[in-house]
């Protein structure tokens, strides 16, 4: 069970750039679809939101990996 | 005897401020179109929506950061006057939202005004949920934790109720005439249910005040091992972030989309989608929260036996499975294409109302259609009639508001109910949960902000996010339960994981 929390953590670690990169190019869709001001706030409130947040994720990913979570 | 009554007396005073900490930021949510009518310009219907919906979701931003101010604080000077002092700020925010003049008024100044109040509202609930939680907690026998927080747990799901009903009953008390009443409410009656507030936390405040500190926390600070900086012990230290990081990936994260997608989103898609009248949308809700609130207690004491862990995962894992099917249903129940029409019983009113000065007419068609189970849907057509030949209407307003017969009502109160279910064993549990995760002197400012972030960004957000998800994906209805289904699944496989299934009792 500690190495599938191991092996997982490496999902989580890369999750959150992934998620990064997503949301970047959503919003840059997004806002070059509609380049409203509604659009631009909405996004850039999504990803000034996330981003700390995908950071988190790869922290704890991180700690997985290094067994911190291991029982 | 006595410490049983100091228990519920501990319960009623911390679980009655929270519930109109709940009841405040909800009416500002529960009355968005009409809000986005006084205070935003109303060139762009969408647009002043919108305005709204992200007023919404900035008062959900904030509240990590009230998570963070108020929970420093309530781990520093103590939990009871950190939580007295959010419900003053909560409940001065929102009774001023009741005084604030329209944008007609005084012009860009009152949205401006609003969307501040809103902020504050955000901050305040940010930190009244943690002292709430801890505070009930630390007072709490070991053993019980799960049945005694869970009470606080439906604060959230009643301040909800409290909210819709204040604002149904409003609605219709202002006057004999429903038409007139709902008139009068859309012009001023809206400000009621937020001026009422200030009666509620000033009852709440003079209970609050007579009640004493935690015991935990009275014992700290007598022993001077109160932590001196919180936000560096909770966020700064690895074993502790650590936990802060499980508990928001594990837990908070995918009970915060399946307690909004069960109780916001399931309400606006009624609405919205579905097109069903503003009251029964309303209503469905009401019944399905009515039927559903004392399975947080059920939750929430049964999680005291057998852990925390798999009730609160099992409640996200099921939302995941079937949010799909249980939305179709809402969807298919109330398709006029699959019921018969009364043809005899169809019926269309035309009226023009002249636009003084222009030889324009506003034309407003309203037809009725009647369905064999007793569906009754109202199409209301408006578009302007222009004295120059050459102009027309490009596109006319069209609204549709379908009234459920009896039978069908009931088969969404029941789809609505199995959601409501899926929150109650979500959240029934998880207030012990984080409480037992966290040391005492930080447990304020480390269960505050995964809480938070969980329930107010993620869960907070749904309503928007799905929106905006069924604006891009116009040809799938269902397209916006991607979000709370993805985001719900990958907390289960965490909270899977990572989670201990046994009751936390390291910080006891």
């Amino acid at each position: 069970m500690n190495q599938i929390k191991k092996i997982a953590g490496i999902i989580w670690l890369l999750l959150g750039p992934a998620c990064v990169y997503f949301l970047v190019q959503a919003a840059a869709h997004e806002i070059a679809a509609k380049p409203g001001i509604d659009t631009k706030i909405q996004w850039g409130v999504f990803v000034v939101i996330f981003i700390p947040i995908a950071v988190g994720m790869s922290i704890f990913g991180y700690y997985a990996i290094k067994g911190e979570y291991n029982h | 005897m006595k410490k049983e009554n100091k228990i519920w007396q501990v319960i009623t005073a911390s679980s009655l401020g929270t519930l109109i900490e709940w009841y405040d930021f909800y009416i500002f949510g529960s009355l968005a179109t009409v809000i986005a009518g006084q205070f935003f310009p109303k060139t762009n219907p969408t647009a002043a929506l919108l305005s709204t919906l992200a007023t919404f979701a900035a008062g959900f931003i904030v509240r990590p950061f009230g998570a963070l101010v108020f929970g420093r604080l309530g781990d520093l000077v103590g939990r009871k006057y950190t939580f007295l002092l959010t419900l003053v700020l909560m409940g001065g925010s929102t009774f001023a939202i009741g005084l604030v003049p329209s944008y007609e008024s005084i012009g860009f100044a009152a949205p401006l005004i609003v969307l501040t109040l809103r902020l504050l509202q955000g901050l305040a609930l940010g930190g009244e949920y943690g002292g709430a939680a801890t505070y009930v907690a630390e007072h709490a026998p070991a053993g019980r934790r799960g049945y005694f927080t869970s009470w606080i747990q439906t604060t959230a799901t009643l301040g909800l109720f409290v909210s819709l009903s204040v604002i149904l009953l409003t609605r219709h008390s202002l006057d004999v005439d429903p038409a007139a009443s709902i008139a009068k409410f859309n012009a001023w009656g809206w400000r009621i249910p937020f001026l009422f507030s200030i009666v509620l936390v000033v009852v709440s405040i003079y209970i609050r005040l007579k009640m004493q500190e935690s015991p935990l926390f009275s014992k700290l600070k007598s022993e001077g091992a109160i932590s001196v900086n919180p936000l560096k012990e909770s966020f700064g230290h690895k074993e502790n972030l650590k936990m802060v990081l499980l508990a928001l990936f594990g837990a908070t994260m995918g009970q915060g989309v399946v307690w909004y997608t069960g109780q916001f989103y399931a309400q606006s898609f009624i609405e919205n989608v579905c097109k069903v009248d503003f009251d029964q949308s309303r209503t469905i809700l009401i019944w399905a929260i009515l039927f559903g609130t004392p399975l947080f207690v059920v939750f929430g004491s049964w999680s005291d036996k057998i852990g925390r862990k798999w009730i609160m995962l099992a409640g996200m894992l099921l939302a995941v499975i079937t949010y799909r099917p249980l939305f179709k249903g809402l969807l298919s129940l109330t398709d006029t294409a699959t019921k018969t029409e009364v043809v005899a019983a169809a019926a269309t009113k035309v009226n023009a109302v002249s636009i003084p000065n222009s030889g324009d007419f506003v034309r407003t068609a309203l037809s009725t259609k009647s369905y064999t189970d007793g569906t009754i849907v109202t199409t209301t057509t408006t578009d302007t009639l222009y004295a120059n030949p050459a102009q027309t209407t490009i596109k006319p307003v069209v609204k549709i508001s379908k009234v459920l017969a009896d039978g069908v009502y009931w088969k969404m109160v029941l789809l609505v109910f199995v959601m409501i279910v899926y929150v109650t064993m979500v959240y029934g549990p998880i207030a012990a949960f984080l409480v037992e995760l966290f040391p005492t002197k930080i447990r304020y400012t480390s269960m505050s902000l995964p809480y938070h972030i969980g329930n107010g960004v993620f869960g907070g957000l749904t309503p928007f996010i799905a929106t905006l998800l069924t604006t891009m994906y116009t040809a799938d209805a269902l397209a916006g339960l991607q979000y709370p289904i993805i985001v719900a699944a990958v907390s289960v496989v965490i909270g899977t994981l990572y989670l201990d299934s046994k009751i936390n009792t390291k910080h006891d």
